[in-house]
């Protein structure tokens, strides 16, 4: 075991698939009782990091450690003080809910009369009512996944990963999963790792947040810090197709703009003072005969800050990273 | 909500106990899985009232007086109906649904995710040598060696289904599919056929005479078939569960080969 105040610790991880660099040498920190948000378009490197740090996976290189055991050479240690939700609900449908989760307990070596009490503690939680001596396979998607998010939490461990844990999820559930996730920290003490596609669950959940593209880290800092790293203010101009490039370049001689991006048809325009921007935009592009149909003025998002560490925009929806 | 009470110390349950939880659940789903059972079970009565019925006749006709070919064709349907019980079906089901990662999560001992699964398909072998055994009586098959024999019979029986069991937790574990699974059991049709499934030994000639002395199968019958037909026979007895260790001994190394390689985290 080494000595660490981190939850968990990941210096130079990679993870290879044959000549395909899936994660490539990430350093992660997260400071034990913080929620940690991954953030990061598909096939981004998330669920690698995750499949890792949980010891599913062998690092192809790099170190690191969780609850302060390092994942490869004391894998098994790691095993017992974390909880895993992964990204589709780990269960077994022929089982029914109470037995999946006394297993769970079981293989934890935890004594009958804990499980029975756990099973109860974790009843409430999960909030399947009756349904917990039904069969898995007659659970809805909802259910499933709060009782995954149960199983992860049967012993009580020190680091939960919650691997996309609303992906697919109606807004009603998703906001159930976010109150669950703010309980269990805030409550319970326990440090979360959530791997996310969401921005606004990122913004909403993470104490600090780490935004990986293409394997690697290329942001990382609380919400506020990073929104702050690209400006005050965020100006969207919505031009004609085709006039993005030169409506940059027509910006960029204005002073007071920290950037300007192009991403289809629009224009991101970062800078400490929008108020006082937005009518010198608006003359400069009229003054080059390049149409607007809207302006807007508002502060930045995570979705900016991912726009402008990777030139690519987080669309979630379309579960893609678009290039621009 | 209250999800934290006393603070709760988990540990590394030990291999026995992680034995019976993974045993106790894979016996569990077996009873809820009969759909998948009961065919197995209605087979081999079916072929042993056909191959009776059909081959009774013709064989007897052609062997001395006293050949008792009811006798004779009891162990073949005892193996058939063991054989190629597994709960690797399921595994593979768990494989695809991630719940097998799941297992793999906590600390659970790995070589139990195999043995475990492997008690429990004992359990189920006993259960399906029964109705073969009572439909053997009552068509009028009796053991020279009496209870003792019966069930030294049926502890042959069982040994060769977990043998056999190696072979489609390998598949499942190497390849995650379940059509490959269910063509496991083409892997038993040499064992079965390349033998002394209708006839006694000295009346097979040529080359499958000679496949027939290699083929484990035909000391498994001889083992079992001697308990109903002739009494004691320690050499024969041996011999069956000698050749069950050989074929064990084989598809155990590939299954927990496959097992290694599955949890290898590669």
């Amino acid at each position: 075991m080494t000595t660490s105040a981190s939850a968990i610790e990941a210096r130079g991880l990679v993870r290879r698939f044959g000549d395909k660099e899936a994660v490539a040498g990430i350093d992660i920190t997260v400071d034990t009782g913080e929620i940690f948000g991954f953030l990061g378009p598909n096939g981004a490197g998330k669920s690698t990091t995750v499949r890792m740090l949980t010891t599913l996976l062998a690092p192809s290189d790099g170190t690191a450690t969780v609850a302060g055991f390092d994942i490869d050479s004391e894998a098994a240690e790691v095993r017992l003080r974390i909880g895993v939700a992964l990204q589709d609900a780990a269960l077994d449908p022929k089982q029914t809910g109470r037995e999946l989760l006394d297993m769970q307990g079981r293989l934890y070596g935890l004594p009958k009369e804990v499980r029975l009490r756990r099973v109860d503690e974790l009843l409430q939680l999960v909030n399947i009512g009756g349904s917990i001596d039904d069969r898995i396979a007659t659970y809805s998607g909802g259910m499933k996944r709060r009782l995954d998010l149960a199983a992860a939490l049967v012993h009580q461990p020190e680091v939960l990963f919650l691997d996309e844990p609303t992906t697919g999820l109606d807004p009603t559930s998703r906001a159930a999963v976010w109150e669950e996730v703010r309980y269990l920290n805030k409550q319970l003490g326990i440090t979360i790792f959530l791997t996310t596609q969401y921005l606004e669950e990122a913004d909403e959940l993470a104490d600090r947040v780490g935004i990986i593209a293409r394997g690697r880290i290329v942001a990382e800092g609380t919400p506020d810090e990073l929104k702050r790293s690209i400006g005050a203010d965020v100006i969207i101009a919505k031009v004609g197709s085709g006039d993005g490039a030169r409506a940059a370049h027509a910006l960029s001689a204005l002073p007071d703009l920290d950037s300007v991006e192009v991403s289809g048809d629009q224009l991101i325009i970062a800078t400490a003072h929008g108020a006082s921007a937005i009518s010198p935009v608006a003359v400069t592009l009229a003054n080059n005969s390049i149409k607007v149909s809207e302006l807007t003025l508002r502060t930045p998002t995570l979705d900016d800050v991912f726009l402008h560490t990777t030139g690519t925009r987080m669309d979630a929806d379309e579960s893609e990273a678009v290039t621009v | 909500m209250n999800t934290r009470t006393d603070r709760i110390v988990p540990r590394h349950a030990g291999f026995w106990s992680d034995l019976s939880s993974v045993a106790l659940r894979a016996l569990r789903l077996a009873s809820r899985d009969l759909e998948a059972i009961i065919p197995g079970m209605a087979v081999p009565l079916f072929f042993l009232i056909v191959n009776i019925g059909s081959l009774q006749s013709f064989v007897e006709g052609n062997l001395p007086p006293g050949f008792d070919f009811k006798g004779f064709q009891l162990p073949v349907s005892v193996i058939f109906a063991v054989t190629g019980i597994s709960r690797a079906g399921s595994l593979v089901v768990d494989i695809q649904d991630g719940y097998f990662d799941r297992l793999l999560l906590t600390p659970v001992s790995r070589t139990t995710l195999l043995i475990g699964l492997m008690i429990a398909d004992l359990a189920v072998v006993m259960v399906m040598i029964v109705p073969v055994l009572i439909l053997g009586f009552i068509i009028g098959v009796g053991f020279e060696t009496g209870i003792l024999g019966m069930l030294v019979f049926i502890l042959i029986g069982a040994s060769w289904g977990i043998a056999f069991t190696g072979f489609p937790y390998a598949i499942a574990l190497r390849t995650g599919n379940p059509a490959a699974v269910n063509n496991a059991f083409l892997l038993f049709f040499p064992f079965a056929f390349l033998t002394t499934a209708y006839v006694p030994k000295e009346q097979l000639t040529g080359w499958l005479s000679v496949a027939a002395n290699f083929n484990p199968t035909t000391y498994l019958l001889e083992g079992m078939r001697t308990l109903i037909l002739q009494g004691w026979n320690s050499t024969a007895i041996f011999q069956a569960f000698l050749a069950s260790g050989i074929v064990a001994a084989v598809s155990f190394t590939l299954a927990f080969s496959a097992l290694r390689g599955r949890v290898r985290r590669k």
